[in-house]
């Protein structure tokens, strides 16, 4: 019988093992806010990305040995996004209907995503990279990071923030909306889209479609949004 | 199924290369997505045809967002002694945005005449 070391060498050199810890780490994640009632403070990619944080950790893998396994998942963020065009044309009447009010939303939101971030932390004495990594932390990943990097931020450190911002988006979204006694779905999906991006979007397709379809619009116009704004707004700082 | 998933891809190449091509701060796949619709649009049969594909790959969207975050969680130590700070930034910030962009929307649409949906 082979010994645990050469089945250990044999897992940790293949994407198998980590490709699978991501489905199931995910289904328990999906189990726990399904059996929570769809509660949204219990996430299903913040526990999974913590139970999978805790097993790299205890089992010595890198992220890079970790990423050649979950990199099969990763990459279905690029289809998924062409996707989204299903459920824009499955609903494209309504879209039409509501140009204007997300046009008003997609100038007043993104401006206040990046001023009172930047206000904040500027005020907690944050200066220079850090500070303008934060600046497109709305925007879904890629473009956030090309932001970044043509404004003198970490694209690195701006991907964590943007990673943080879709998971508080995500949490926040249905109780605050919910308090604020918001029942227009198109509104509520395309405020989380605008903020919160793909993580946003993914939660507003939880709990509604009209949402999840709004919040993908916000998702897309604010990547140009954002890339006009930031160099706009930071002449300000 | 295959043919299906071929276009999908096919159309993401496609934005791929033309926001390379042409330097525009757009993702490849959200090019890809405005592509999508256009032929949606054109070809009303391919929706009906294709709809169970995409709804089947969107159904679980979270779960592509776990890698990523994962890497997170290696960066965050990055972010020294500033982490809280840009903790709070992040969550009064999202906040704050989530209710302007709300308000901004459904008070435009309240102008208009326009009720729910």
């Amino acid at each position: 019988m082979a010994d645990f070391q050469d089945i250990w060498t044999y897992l940790s050199s293949e994407p198998l093992l980590w490709l699978t810890a991501t489905l199931a780490a995910y289904v328990i994640g999906d189990a726990l806010f399904q059996a929570s009632g769809k509660r949204a403070y219990i996430n299903p990619v913040l526990i999974a990305v913590i139970l999978l944080a805790i097993a790299l950790t205890l089992s010595g893998t890198t992220y890079e040995t970790y990423f050649n396994g979950a990199k099969f998942v990763h990459f279905m963020l690029g289809p998924a996004t062409v996707c989204l065009a299903v459920p824009l044309y499955l609903n494209l009447r309504q879209v039409g209907k509501s140009i204007i009010p997300m046009l008003v939303a997609l100038i007043v939101g993104p401006i206040t995503a990046i001023g009172t971030a930047l206000g904040i932390a500027y005020a907690f004495g944050i200066r220079g990279e850090v500070l303008l990594s934060l600046a497109p932390k709305s925007v879904t990943a890629p473009v956030a990071m090309g932001i970044s990097e043509s404004i003198g931020g970490s694209p690195t450190l701006t991907a964590v923030m943007v990673i943080l911002t879709g998971i508080t988006g995500a949490i926040v979204c249905t109780p605050l909306l919910n308090a604020l006694k918001i029942t227009d779905y198109r509104a509520r999906g395309f405020a989380v889209g605008l903020t919160s991006h793909g993580i946003g979007t993914a939660r507003a397709f939880q709990v509604n479609e009209t949402a999840g379809t709004f919040a993908g619009v916000g998702m897309g116009a604010n990547a140009l949004a954002t890339a006009i704004l930031v160099p706009l707004l930071l002449t300000l700082f | 199924m295959i043919s299906h998933l071929t276009v999908i891809l096919g159309l993401q190449l496609l934005g791929e290369v033309i926001t390379r091509a042409l330097g525009l701060p757009l993702p490849g796949p959200v090019l890809g997505m405005v592509f999508f619709l256009v032929l949606l649009v054109l070809r009303p049969a391919f929706a009906d045809a294709i709809k169970s594909t995409a709804q089947g790959l969107l159904a679980h969207l979270s779960l592509l967002f776990v890698p990523a975050g994962v890497g997170v969680v290696g960066h965050i130590k990055t972010l020294g002694s500033d982490v809280g700070v840009i903790l709070l930034a992040i969550i009064i910030s999202t906040i704050a945005a989530i209710v302007v962009s709300v308000y901004a929307f459904t008070l435009t649409a309240k102008l208009m005449g326009q009720s729910n949906g």
